[in-house]
């Protein structure tokens, strides 16, 4: 039987990572020219969030349609504290992920004692309370309007956002990292604790899983990809709205998710890729966008209801013999 | 010496007496079996013992500790394990991490450690794995050790339930329907398994229909009817109790056939 590429995508964590390496380290060969770039970088951010998102659903079962309040508090969090007062960017990232763990582990007690709808429920009105908040405290975010987040500097080294090239490096070495942590995680005894909470929670409990502590732990996990995702997103866009932190945005981020393949942590990056890029390159249909990605979408639940990325794979598999 | 100790305890669901006034005792070391026809209140009785109901009343107390209201996760660091007449298996996880989940409690842990896959961590899960893979074994289901659960075959599922609560290291071990469904050669498996659990060391609470491995491999018998005591004793007393029998044929017929068969 030949060794790749099944072997590879077997292990996802020696294998699938020195391929996404690879194929991250030639994309630019691909990418012939700014435009595509831009969209690449924007796919690696949506992939970080997402990454962390499908740590919840996908492998926890557990949903949340307020991701985006958190992916916003991480935007804003770093454009006030880089902009208004003058941090460091790195050091605002930090504090501002800090600040949305604490708030998510705060809300996420409470919240994550409930199931089904009911979460669903919950998490939907905490995003929305945070849009709310963004969009009225207008002195400190500029309100409806948004405001401007000053470009990224790490170590003295500035990156503006028209250095598409050196944004394009940071982003893939960031999501190779976001993707190692992620793995890690499902293959440790905490990520064992959150497969085993989705199957059975009364097996997981009684087996002695503190399965309310793991849901919050990946409840902070999650806020926390997706808070660093904001940031950087914000310093690279220059300029954010509160539509970063809208319900339709936690929608999207859920869709990817689901699109990509619940519980595969590759596909979250196919899914991001998917809904990303997509719309960029159907401008020739702009009219018919929504459209063809309803379609999309509708197509891929029938055909590979596991996902596209499980569902190509399990194709694969199955012509092999 | 005695392992668990239940006193007075009652469990109402609305108007519903699901146990009522229950008093008995686990002797250590010993096989424990709880038979009553179904509804009978057995696997409610599991339930409160493990932690997952909080009693209306009364007291359950293990190694002398009370533990009523206590959450079953804590009870399973004490030593407190059960498997699930209707199974409770990991569906997508292997038959290996099935019962490396069992032994959370005895392995590393940390968030940080896991995220960064330190070294105590890859340590500690190697030897997590081994471990369960010498329970797979224990139990005959060795082949199965990467395959995952919901592709395996129910008769396995049944053991690899009992390989992972092993993996809990328990001092007490509650089997709720551990032959159910099975067939004669699983049953007869099932059967040896429990004595050499039994064997080392571990207390069994067993409960059971099949009456012919009930009667063969208990050292004492609680018998259930609507939630109260309706007789204790060893094999031969519950044989011969004419209450037993009583109940049994009065409500489900079919079961009194091996109680009686196997009396004479």
């Amino acid at each position: 039987m030949p060794l790749p590429p099944r072997r590879w995508l077997d292990d996802p964590r020696r294998g699938g990572l020195a391929a996404l390496a690879l194929i991250l380290a030639m994309l630019p060969l691909v990418l012939s020219n700014r435009f595509h770039f831009d969209v690449a970088i924007h796919v690696g951010l949506a992939a970080i969030a997402v990454i962390g998102l499908n740590l919840l659903i996908g492998y926890a079962g557990q949903i949340s349609l307020g991701h985006a309040g958190f992916f916003g508090l991480g935007a804003y969090g770093s454009a006030v504290l880089s902009g208004t007062h003058g941090w460091p960017p790195l050091l605002a990232l930090l504090a501002s992920a800090l600040a949305v763990a604490t708030l998510a582990f705060l809300v996420g007690r409470p919240i994550l004692r409930l199931r089904g709808h009911y979460l669903a429920m919950a998490t939907l009105g905490m995003g929305l309370l945070i849009f709310m908040v963004i969009t009225n405290e207008r002195a400190i975010t500029g309100g409806p309007d948004g405001m401007s987040v000053p470009g990224l500097s790490l170590f003295g080294y500035a990156l503006g956002s028209r250095d598409k090239g050196a944004w394009y490096a940071l982003v893939a070495v960031l999501l190779l990292v976001a993707v190692w942590l992620a793995l890690n995680l499902i293959d440790s005894p905490v990520g064992r604790a959150l497969r085993a909470l989705h199957a059975s929670e009364v097996a997981a409990t009684v087996g002695g899983v503190d399965v309310a502590q793991h849901k919050l732990i990946v409840f902070v996990v999650s806020a926390v990809y997706a808070s660093v995702a904001g940031s950087l997103s914000a310093h690279y866009g220059g300029f954010i709205t509160p539509d970063a932190v809208g319900f339709l945005h936690s929608i999207e981020l859920v869709t990817m998710v689901v699109l990509g393949g619940m519980a595969s942590t590759y596909g979250a990056i196919v899914g991001a890729a998917v809904l990303v890029a997509l719309p960029q390159f159907l401008t020739a249909f702009h009219d018919y966008e929504p459209v063809l990605l309803g379609a999309i979408l509708i197509a891929c639940m029938i055909f590979l209801r596991r996902g596209l990325l499980p569902g190509v794979l399990d194709l694969v598999r199955a012509r092999r013999p | 010496m005695t392992i668990l100790a239940v006193e007075d305890l009652c469990k109402d669901f609305g108007g519903v007496h699901a146990i009522q006034g229950l008093s008995f005792q686990v002797r250590a070391g010993s096989i424990h079996s709880i038979i009553g026809p179904n509804g009978a209140g057995k696997t409610t009785l599991f339930n409160l013992i493990t932690g997952l109901y909080a009693p209306s009343r009364g007291r359950i107390a293990f190694l002398d500790e009370p533990i009523a209201g206590q959450p079953p996760h804590r009870l399973a660091g004490m030593g407190l394990l059960r498997t699930f007449q209707n199974l409770q298996v990991f569906d997508t996880m292997t038959a290996t991490e099935n019962v490396m989940v069992g032994r959370h409690l005895h392995i590393l842990r940390g968030l940080v450690p896991s995220l960064l896959r330190l070294p105590g961590i890859v340590r500690s899960d190697r030897d997590a794995r081994e471990r369960s893979l010498q329970l797979l074994d224990f139990v005959g289901l060795s082949a199965y050790a990467d395959m995952p659960a919901g592709a395996m075959p129910y008769g396995a599922l049944k053991r690899l339930e009992i390989a992972r609560a092993l993996a809990g290291e328990p001092k007490l071990l509650l089997l709720d329907e551990p032959a159910a469904g099975c067939n004669a050669t699983e049953t007869k498996e099932i059967d040896t398994l429990i004595q050499r659990v039994a064997a080392a060391g571990i207390t069994v609470v067993l409960v059971e229909h099949d009456m012919s491995l009930v009667m063969g491999i208990s050292d004492h018998i609680l018998v259930l009817d609507y939630g109260r005591k309706l007789a204790e004793g060893t094999a031969a007393q519950i044989r011969a109790n004419p209450a037993v029998i009583e109940a049994y044929l009065g409500t489900e017929g079919a079961d009194a056939v091996p109680l009686a068969a196997d009396a004479g």
